[in-house]
């Protein structure tokens, strides 16, 4: 067989109607997915056509709920007892939907892999990682137990997982989120099929995991010529690697074409929208907020003043077992003028969400203090304390888990007056829980509903709805996006940029995504380890990073610009946190810092004041401009 | 795993010595005495028999000496039987009921674990609705019923078992005893298999094992069978304590000797050492079988023995 022409490989240079140039290894037809329901027929997936071809990559793009991963999980028989599958589903050639059973499990192993969301409850809990990999060949390729253990090792080095003959042993809850998903792609790999199919691979990862995993699927792709199909929320996440992508609502697919055409000419007004979020705002114009408060002025009182705040986790073994201190903060320091906004960012374990707790008074501080509007919060008597969380409220990362199942949107929303405003009249009462909720643009009608009856926006409003009943002055937002998709997200963005605007308050907002939170921020604190590397006004972190490791942050953002984002991903940095209960020397950056030198790892870096009032802690800033 | 193993071997001792701390104490406190009988004793004789056996020093001494003597392996005199130590009472007792406990339990764990299973998987099916009638019937009905009503079938009708009594290595005299134990626990193992398994074959790790093409037989045994083990293991502890507590009624209902008499005839006559001899066999017992779960569990989920 001759060797395929560049000019008809179908990488990125796919059809703009849809049909991928060569042989497709997937072809769906028509196939509609529903389910039986005591209500009814429920209908995910309606008529849907699409292939992919070897070599190429095919984005599946829609907001959750319309019908892709169910639309997948149905091509490989995976659909709950209640599922029903017409039309028709070829893999190379041969029909999945009537497979018979022993035909089709050799189909899943060895034809078709499959990564799922979220690594930890996607990979089994008591079996070694290794073993998980393994069973694999021993089932579909006819290896030895031996030789499979053998080729495990050769994938684990494959998908870049650091010490791979330790993580062969170990177990899945013993690595990080980033490890685990690096082990599902070795095993979708590891009976060599022609078609991966990703299911939001690095929806419930930190943006430089996720940059780091979707450049490992760019790899693998080109160097064995996968067929890819990558499902996910994000444009930004397709932009990096699609061939084609399919924008997918309600169960119908509405647009298929080249990513280069769906980016810039976008033909449906529904793609244009979901384009429109994933860009936010910025880009047509829109500044997030429009008068943004001076920083704290030399001699003018601070709302919130840390220093020197540390906090360590006893991680406890019992009596008989080790005992071992984790810093998860060591000697923060800031400022908070009136009414500013501050985001932190970091990877997970960065202590992030350790200092909106100290912050809080819901941990112990091992040092260093708190001052809110010039009290210490530290020593402060309990009923004192009390009547100051009135000011410090929070809203919390996962939607749901933060509401109270047995509750009623109403009662919940009114949880904190019957704390903080007892002496209020009923009408009051009632009065004050409508305008909570329709200050965060939801009706009064919903106040009756219980929290698994609405979306996950709208539990996240609730949240902020719960947060704002008592007109606080300080909002801590605790990774308040990180489980919405983008769209949602946007709007929850939109939403805290004018409540801020209606009441001035500080706000601490906590994400993994430095972008995000620079659209809502005066100033970013970047956070490693529980060590600051860099404080300054967002515009300048965003335009002009000095720390490395803001660098970092900044190239793993994923931009929806097929035109500029697959040059980033080749770009990625590479590697993940050290333990935090073993820090290096000196900069604790300097194992995953590109311009680590010798003083890197005798000193502890300064945490150096500039003039323009930024702060940053690194030995070479200077020298790398 | 061993650091782990090591952590819950430390607990067993300081266990142990609470329960029989609170005994000890709790016995004393209880009205009456081994010495009060319809006819009271002449003050005299009673002073005479108190200062033989201790009694008439004061609680925490007779407490101490207590301790030592059962770290030396003592369980003192028997109050009542006159002839014999409590260390011979649970040496001719024990060993029987220990049997039995045990058959039961092992019993319970083989019917249980695969009807937890088939129902599991024939979910809504007939053998589902079979399971189900079975194990409310035989939680809701008390050993002292089932246990006549087995020893009428097997005993009498069918003639293939005896209905009672006991002649020393002749086995099948146990069988019905430990069905009879063995039937509320081997309910409960079965559906908590059964309500288990359902929530695992639903769980991420089972869906992406069935993706892999590993087959229903590997993702059943390899993935998930062992994850739904884990509240059956729980449940071994609560088990114990029960199949320990229902052998005293099983033991009388089909003449047994076992030791379970003497822990209610102890109870009765104020047998102080008596009790105190059975509470420390039994409450060593129980607690070993919970280490045995303990460390079940540590096998199960790896997540256990890391934290």
């Amino acid at each position: 067989m001759p060797s395929i022409p560049a000019s008809t490989d179908p990488t990125r240079a796919g059809a703009a109607d849809g049909a991928p140039a060569t042989e497709a290894v997937l072809r769906l037809s028509a196939l509609t997915v529903a389910f039986d329901t005591p209500g009814g027929t429920v209908t995910a997936a309606r008529e849907v056509t699409l292939a992919v071809a070897r070599g190429e990559c095919l984005g599946v793009v829609g907001e959750s709920g319309a019908g892709k991963s169910q639309l997948f999980l149905a091509v490989l028989g995976l659909l709950p007892g209640n599922g029903r599958t017409q039309g028709s589903a070829r893999f190379r050639g041969s029909e999945l939907l009537t497979l018979e059973p022993t035909m089709l499990d050799h189909v899943r192993g060895a034809g078709i892999g499959m990564v799922f969301q979220d690594p930890m409850s996607s990979l089994t809990p008591h079996l070694q990682v290794g073993e998980q990999i393994a069973e694999v060949m021993v089932r579909h390729r006819g290896l030895s137990r031996r030789q499979a253990r053998k080729r495990a090792l050769e994938l684990l080095r494959r998908v870049q997982v650091a010490d791979p003959e330790r993580r062969l042993r170990q177990y899945p809850h013993q690595l990080s989120g980033g490890m685990r998903q690096r082990v599902m792609i070795a095993i979708a790999l590891s009976g060599e099929p022609q078609l991966l199919i990703a299911d939001e691979p690095t929806t419930a990862l930190d943006v430089t995991v996720q940059a780091q995993i979707l450049a490992l699927l760019a790899e693998l792709k080109r160097e064995r010529g996968l067929a890819l199909v990558l499902i996910t929320h994000d444009p930004g996440v397709v932009a990096g690697i699609a061939d084609r992508v399919s924008v997918m609502r309600d169960g119908r697919i509405v647009e298929t074409g080249a990513v280069g055409a769906i980016f810039r000419s976008p033909r449906e007004p529904y793609t244009r929208k979901l384009l429109r979020e994933a860009r936010g705002p910025d880009l047509a114009g829109d500044a997030p907020h429009s008068s943004p408060p001076a920083p704290v002025a030399p001699g003018a009182a601070a709302a919130l003043e840390l220093a020197g705040v540390s906090v360590r986790y006893t991680i406890g073994r019992g009596w008989l077992g080790r005992r071992a201190k984790l810093a998860a903060l060591s000697e923060v320091s800031l400022e908070l003028a009136r009414g500013e906004a501050l985001g932190v960012v970091g990877e997970s374990g960065c202590g992030k969400s350790t200092l909106v707790r100290a912050v809080l008074q819901l941990l112990p501080l091992h040092a260093g203090r708190v001052v809110w509007m010039g009290r210490a919060l530290g020593g402060l008597p309990r009923s004192a304390l009390r009547s100051l969380r009135r000011d410090l409220q929070i809203i919390f990362q996962d939607p749901f888990g933060s509401l109270d199942p047995r509750m009623t949107v109403g009662e919940i929303v009114a949880e904190p007056l019957e704390v903080h405003a007892r002496d209020f009249t009923p009408a009051a009462h009632a009065a004050a829980v409508t305008a909570a909720l329709s200050q965060v643009r939801l009706g009064a009608e919903l106040s009756s509903r219980y929290p698994h009856e609405l979306s996950g926006g709208q539990c996240q409003r609730v949240g902020i709805a719960r947060a704002m009943i008592l007109r606080p002055q300080l909002l801590a937002c605790d990774e308040p996006l990180s489980a919405l998709d983008v769209s949602t997200q946007e709007q929850i963005l939109t939403l805290l940029g004018e409540l801020r605007r209606a009441s001035p308050m500080c706000l601490l907002f906590v994400s993994h995504n430095v972008a995000l939170v620079q659209r809502l921020c005066e100033r970013v604190l970047v956070l490693y380890l529980g060590r600051m590397m860099e404080l300054a006004p967002a515009a300048a972190l965003y335009s002009r990073p000095l720390h490395p490791y803001t660098r970092e942050l900044l190239a793993a953002v994923p931009v929806p610009d097929p035109d500029i984002q697959p040059a980033r991903l080749e770009r990625v940095g590479r590697g993940e946190p050290p333990s935090p209960l073993t820090p290096p020397s000196g900069c604790v950056y300097r194992t995953r810092c590109p311009h680590a030198a010798a003083v890197c790892r005798e000193r502890i870096p300064a945490w150096e004041k500039l003039p323009d009032g930024r702060y940053v802690a690194c030995h070479r800033w200077r020298e790398l401009g | 795993m061993l650091s782990y193993a090591l952590r819950r071997i430390a607990g067993f001792v300081p266990t142990l010595l609470v329960v029989i701390t609170a005994s000890f104490f709790v016995m004393r406190l209880a009205p009456g005495g081994p010495f009060d009988q319809e006819q009271a004793l002449p003050p005299a004789v009673r002073a005479n028999l108190e200062r033989l056996y201790g009694l008439d020093e004061p609680l925490t001494l007779q407490y101490a000496h207590y301790l030592r003597a059962l770290v030396h392996g003592d369980f003192g005199p028997s109050l009542r039987q006159r002839d014999f130590t409590v260390g011979d009472l649970i040496a001719q007792g024990l060993p029987l009921s220990a049997t039995l406990g045990i058959a039961a339990l092992l019993l319970a764990l083989l019917v249980g674990i695969p009807a937890g299973i088939v129902a599991a998987l024939r979910r809504d099916r007939l053998a589902d609705y079979c399971l189900n009638v079975f194990a409310a019937l035989a939680l809701a009905l008390p050993s002292f019923v089932t246990g006549p009503l087995l020893a009428l079938v097997f005993g009498l009708y069918l003639r293939w078992l005896p209905v009672g009594g006991w002649q020393p290595g002749a086995p099948r005299y146990l069988a019905l005893p430990a069905l009879t134990l063995a039937l509320p626990v081997a309910a409960n193992v079965a559906r908590l298999t059964r309500a288990s398994l359902l929530e695992v074959l639903g769980a991420p790790y089972v869906r992406s094992a069935r993706a892999r093409g590993l087959g229903a037989a590997r993702v059943l045994w390899g993935h998930a069978l062992r994850p739904a083990l884990t509240p059956v293991v729980s449940y071994l502890g609560p088990a114990v304590a029960f199949v320990v507590t229902g052998s005293l009624v099983i033991e009388t209902v089909f003449g047994l000797p076992g030791s379970g008499r003497y822990l209610v005839q102890g109870a009765i006559d104020r047998d102080y050492p008596l009790v105190m001899g059975m509470i420390v066999v039994y409450g060593a017992l129980t607690l070993s079988l919970n280490l045995v779960a303990d460390l079940l569990h540590g096998w199960l989920d790896p997540g256990v023995r890391h934290e």
